[in-house]
């Protein structure tokens, strides 16, 4: 649903802040995905390397 | 309401008054300046624990402990927009200042809180998850919601959830608490009311108009001013206790000591300067040591902490 839907205008200003709010939860997001793959390769320890082939 | 109810109250032109808060306005929520002084303490817990931690772990555990903080930060901007808009100090922030409303800092907050607590809990214990979340709450709803406006010991019990860092920090690396970690938390307890009550002792008239039930305001700069002193003179101990404990070096003791005693003597001073300029300036130097005060017993802390990981 988008915001015309709802019958609410944004102002210019409005959606410019939107906009930079939504790039820095993009970056938070992106900041967690690496987090968590980071952490999961600490968890696991250097022994999941350590298998036979 | 249905979508379609929706639809009829709102006409093609009806203008929306939120969204107007920029990234550095919600970072204004968190309180960064009191989450720079949790990270501090809460890393300081974690260096004095027993046993190791992988440092990314560190990491995110501080980097929870600290958003967790915010988040607790943003919950209370949300329920004292009212008080903090007649407020001097407050009355810049976002909210009383229009940028954010108070539900987007509700909902800031709500998702940091929730955010911060199962992060911890997940990826580095579930005791100090549920630690985290027993703070934000304490925090968010005993100090925030109940104390602050009901009565004048607020900050005293309040107090405690500024405290608890170093002991979440603690029990990052240890799944549990002790009597070191809880020391740490007595430290930072008893420091509180002294600080505060410096503060509000300059800052009478705003926390009156606010109708804030603060000490000054309700029984009194004299009273204020007996209890500071016995606060100090209990802190003063405490701040030595890591030395008589045994898990700081006689280093720190003496110099733990001399803070301490000169924390008393300028909490001797705004007991005896009651009057005029002179009793602003005292009050304002004990507010001012207090805050160099916490952050070199927490400093000496971490020096010896690392110097005797390095030595062995």
């Amino acid at each position: 649903m988008t915001q015309e839907n709802d019958g609410v205008k944004l102002t210019a200003e409005q959606t410019k802040r939107r906009r930079s709010r939504s790039i820095a939860i993009a970056f938070a997001l992106g900041a967690l995905v690496v987090l968590f793959y980071v952490v999961t390769i600490v968890k696991m320890g250097p022994e999941i390397m350590n298998r036979a082939l | 309401m249905s979508l379609a109810e929706r639809q009829d109250m709102m006409t093609d032109n009806a203008v929306w008054d939120g969204g107007m808060g920029s990234v550095g306005d919600y970072i204004a929520l968190l309180k960064p300046r009191v989450m720079s002084l949790v990270i501090f303490t809460a890393f300081v817990g974690m260096m004095l624990a027993p046993g190791t931690l992988h440092p990314v772990i560190a990491g995110v555990a501080l980097l929870c402990i600290a958003v967790g903080a915010g988040a607790s930060g943003a919950l209370n901007m949300w329920y004292d927009a009212d008080i903090d808009s007649v407020m001097t100090r407050t009355s810049k922030r976002p909210i009383p200042d229009g940028k954010v409303t108070p539900e987007e800092a509700l909902a800031f907050g709500m998702t940091l809180s929730i955010g911060s607590v199962l992060i911890l809990g997940l990826l580095v214990n579930w005791f100090a998850g549920a630690f985290l979340a027993f703070t934000i709450f304490f925090y968010a709803v005993i100090y925030t919601m109940w104390l602050k406006r009901s009565t004048p010991q607020n900050i005293v019990i309040g107090g405690a959830a500024g405290a608890f860092p170093p002991m979440i920090g603690w029990a990052s690396v240890t799944g549990t608490v002790s009597l070191e970690s809880f020391v740490l938390f007595l430290i930072i307890f008893m420091w509180t009311p002294p600080h505060f009550w410096a503060l509000a002792l300059f800052k009478k008239g705003d926390y009156e108009t606010a109708g804030v039930p603060m000490l000054p305001v309700v029984s009194g700069e004299t009273s204020t001013r007996h209890q500071i002193l016995v606060y100090s003179i209990l802190l003063a101990p405490i701040g030595i206790s890591p030395y008589l404990l045994g898990y700081a070096s006689p280093f720190y003791g003496i110099a733990s000591a001399g803070l301490g005693a000169a924390f008393v003597w300028l909490s001797f001073d705004v007991w005896r300067l009651r009057e005029g300029d002179a009793a602003r300036r005292a009050t304002l130097r004990l507010f001012k040591y207090s805050i160099y005060f916490l952050f070199l017993l927490f400093a000496l802390l971490f020096v010896e902490s690392i110097a005797g990981r390095i030595l062995g």
